[in-house]
């Protein structure tokens, strides 16, 4: 991550170093930095979210009101939200794709360095506009980050602030995306062909399709918003002739794909990491990369999943449950190739393996509740329950966090050169399964025996599962200390950790970044690699890499 | 590689534009469907043309009232019965009463909604007080007849259809438009 310390690779290099003092961060271009820049931001982003649960669940550990109004609670679960959707996870997802894709498919840097730059220093701004509404007259954002009409036309002074951090966020991200596209489409070394590219870079191209895709979307469904309250225009106000029920289509129209954006790229990390440890190359390559490509599709054809009790004609329902249900084959696909490449592999289980593993297990459990709500019928009695909230937290929780934690202590020792502890990674690993699991399984529970979402107070008979539910969500935050000490002493050099590891940190990894030395120099592949037949057995089960796992 | 990057970039940026545009053209493209298909319980708001329909009087369909005022205005609004037996085919009149309790003058439009949606298109109006905007002074009440058939195509299955009107307070639009024209 940070490379003042790097400075000593680069004195027999022939490029300049880059600058000193804060205008290196404001100014860069280099795709290490502002990958490294996204990821601290992403973490600052996860610790304010992370702060504002601690605010619902302390509310929510026995009933009645206790800590706060339920005004500001609606405003923290609101907030909690859109911290971390857009604060956390997409710019982590982003800030490993600086990182990586590019030391990945052997180029020197992205595409747009300066639009990437760019990306990167709009979020500052929007997140100031969207957190500075916690200070306002009326509060922050109150209706759901859905922002669901005609409530969200309520918020007070915040409405404006929400509408143009979105805005500015949507911007970044489909700036990012853009540079993604161009960058592997356009500048892959010789010899790495599409069908031979790591199946990281793969889910990213496929990711950033859908961002260019549905956050324009978004964008318009919010000025639409806009409109209606300072405007005079009637999109969702029924008064004027307009319909409510149409922000709910345009909103999941960008909101699915949404969710894809979320994990897609969770599922290059883990097809790359479970190779490494299970010592053999990955199962089913193609048919990871056409599982990828099917998700894509059919998150634009089951939108509606999300408002079935909104009063759909039937055949409207069967459709939506239907082609939603049709999404587990290719999800299915991929959860088999995990475990099938892992079959008979030469296991170890150093962190980013454990933390790969909890994500295909705890990823699974999210499917199966997610196939459950799918069902039309049974939806109407889950739908607004805490069922829901378990559901989507299992994928984005122990998936997309649990895959950005895995990526971070993968690859780590080759951002700096050193090595994480791998003790306190387990106590890590171990803790925060354990904890999340503890918070977010009892909730299936209070869900299916009619807990509402987004209500600060609850009937005295769900009170233990919540109590199980708190302190679990106070052990999972306390371990995540653990991680940021363990990935800030790798920066920084903290109790007398000494670089000095091989270019190949570890002995089952192959790719192109593994080539390079640890920690990687602040220019890579300036001249396009040769791309050797030895890593690309690394992602490929055909040619003779069935014996692949004997290169180590 | 032989491309150009920056040409790729730029196309890529006339997507985000085309998916931006695509986010309103689903605006007029919801609206078609619903009235081409007449799902969503949307119900037209201007009025019907009868022609002469042969009345069914084997069949007898009850029609409910449901009356709400948005956003927690005082104001009074009732349907003088809570419901209606009616044929398919034969018009009836039903009247609404709305007060404005405030102490000043409002402008309010109703917004028709109906329950099954497959009946919304089979229920026909030629005399609606939500085909426009109603005036009230302050404290005035209006008795408000609405004039309906439900026409004999309505899906054999239907034997409740539920009516329902909420009142919007539209008073500022209203005088923003009466001041531009």
């Amino acid at each position: 991550m940070a490379h003042h310390d790097t400075h000593a690779d680069h004195a027999h290099d022939d490029h300049h170093g880059p600058e000193k003092g804060i205008m290196r961060w404001i100014k860069t271009t280099n795709h290490k930095d502002l990958g490294t820049l996204y990821l601290f931001f992403a973490f600052t982003m996860f610790f304010i979210g992370g702060l504002m649960s601690l605010v619902i669940r302390a509310e929510l550990f026995v009933p009645g009101l206790q800590f706060v109004q339920p005004e500001f609670f609606n405003q923290m679960t609101t907030m909690h939200a859109l911290v971390m959707i857009f604060g956390g996870v997409m710019p982590a997802f982003v800030g490993l794709a600086n990182w990586m894709v590019p030391m990945m498919i052997g180029c020197s840097d992205l595409a747009l360095p300066r639009v990437n730059n760019w990306g990167f220093w709009i979020l500052p701004f929007a997140f100031g506009l969207l957190l500075s509404t916690l200070f306002m007259d009326g509060g922050a954002p109150a209706g759901g980050w859905t922002m669901y009409p005609p409530l969200v036309l309520q918020t007070g002074e915040a409405f404006p602030f929400l509408i143009f951090a979105v805005h500015l966020m949507g911007i970044s991200s489909i700036t990012g995306a853009i540079n993604v596209v161009v960058t592997i489409l356009n500048m892959r070394a010789p010899g790495m062909t599409l069908l031979k590219m790591p199946l990281f870079v793969w889910t990213w191209l496929i990711t950033a399709y859908l961002l260019i895709a549905v956050m324009p979307v978004l964008a318009g469904a919010v000025t639409m918003l806009l409109t209606d309250k300072y405007f005079g225009t009637s999109f969702f106000t029924a008064s004027g002739g307009g319909d409510p029920v149409l922000f709910q289509h345009i909103f999941w129209f960008f909101g699915h794909p949404e969710v894809y954006i979320m994990i897609l790229p969770a599922f290059g990390i883990v097809s790359t990491i479970i190779p490494t440890f299970a010592r053999k190359a990955l199962f089913g390559y193609d048919s990871m990369v056409y599982a990828t490509a099917s998700i894509a599709f059919l998150s634009f054809i089951v939108w509606a999943h999300h408002m079935f009790t909104v009063g759909m004609p039937l055949a409207g329902e069967l459709f939506f449950m239907f082609a939603t249900m049709l999404i587990a084959v290719p999800t299915g696909v991929k959860v088999f190739n995990w475990v099938a490449t892992m079959w008979k592999g030469s296991m170890t289980f150093e962190t980013p393996m454990l933390f790969a593993l909890g994500f295909v297990f705890l990823f699974t459990i999210g499917g199966f509740s997610g196939l459950m709500l799918a069902i039309t019928p049974v939806d109407f009695q889950y739908h607004d329950t805490y069922f829901v909230v378990a559901h989507f937290h299992y994928v984005l929780v122990p998936g997309a966090v649990f895959s950005i934690i895995a990526a971070v202590y993968y690859w780590i020792p080759k951002w700096t050169g050193r090595m994480y502890n791998e003790f306190w990674g387990k106590v890590h690993f171990w803790l925060s399964a354990i904890f999340i699991n503890l918070t977010f399984f009892p909730q299936h529970f209070a869900g299916l025996a009619g807990m509402q979402r987004r209500v600060p107070d609850y009937a005295v008979q769900f009170t233990d599962w919540n109590v199980i539910s708190s302190i679990g969500a106070f052990g999972f935050f306390a371990a995540q200390f653990i991680f940021i000490i363990n990935i800030l002493a790798c920066c920084y050099g903290w109790f007398g950790r000494k670089q000095g590891l091989p270019a190949r940190v570890w002995e089952g990894a192959h790719g192109l970044e593994w080539t390079v030395p640890s920690p990687a120099p602040y220019h890579t592949f300036e001249d396009p690699p040769q791309v050797t037949e030895a890593e690309l057995t690394a992602v490929h089960d055909k040619t003779d890499a069935l014996d692949g796992h004997k290169l180590a | 590689m032989n491309s150009n990057p920056r040409r790729h970039a730029l196309r890529l940026v006339l997507v985000t534009a085309g998916m931006f545009g695509f986010g309103y053209a689903l605006v007029p493209l919801y609206n078609m469907l619903c009235d081409a298909f007449g799902i969503n319980g949307k119900v037209a708001t201007t009025a019907a043309r009868v022609g002469t329909v042969e009345v069914d009087r084997s069949r007898t369909v009850t029609v409910e009232f449901v009356t709400t005022v948005n956003g927690g205005r005082p104001w009074k609004f009732r349907a003088e019965q809570a419901s209606i037996d009616v044929h398919p085919g034969q018009l009836y009149t039903v009247n609404f009463y709305a007060t404005n309790t405030e102490g000043h003058d409002l402008v309010a439009q109703a917004v028709p909604q109906v329950a099954p949606w497959d009946a919304a298109k089979h229920l026909r109006k030629t005399e609606c007080f939500c085909f426009n905007n109603q005036t009230f002074k302050a404290g005035e009440e209006k008795r408000m007849p609405v004039v309906f058939m439900l026409d004999p195509e309505l899906p054999a299955y239907v034997d409740r259809v539920t009516l329902s009107y909420t009142f919007f307070d539209v008073t500022d639009v209203a005088m923003q438009q009466n001041r531009g024209t």
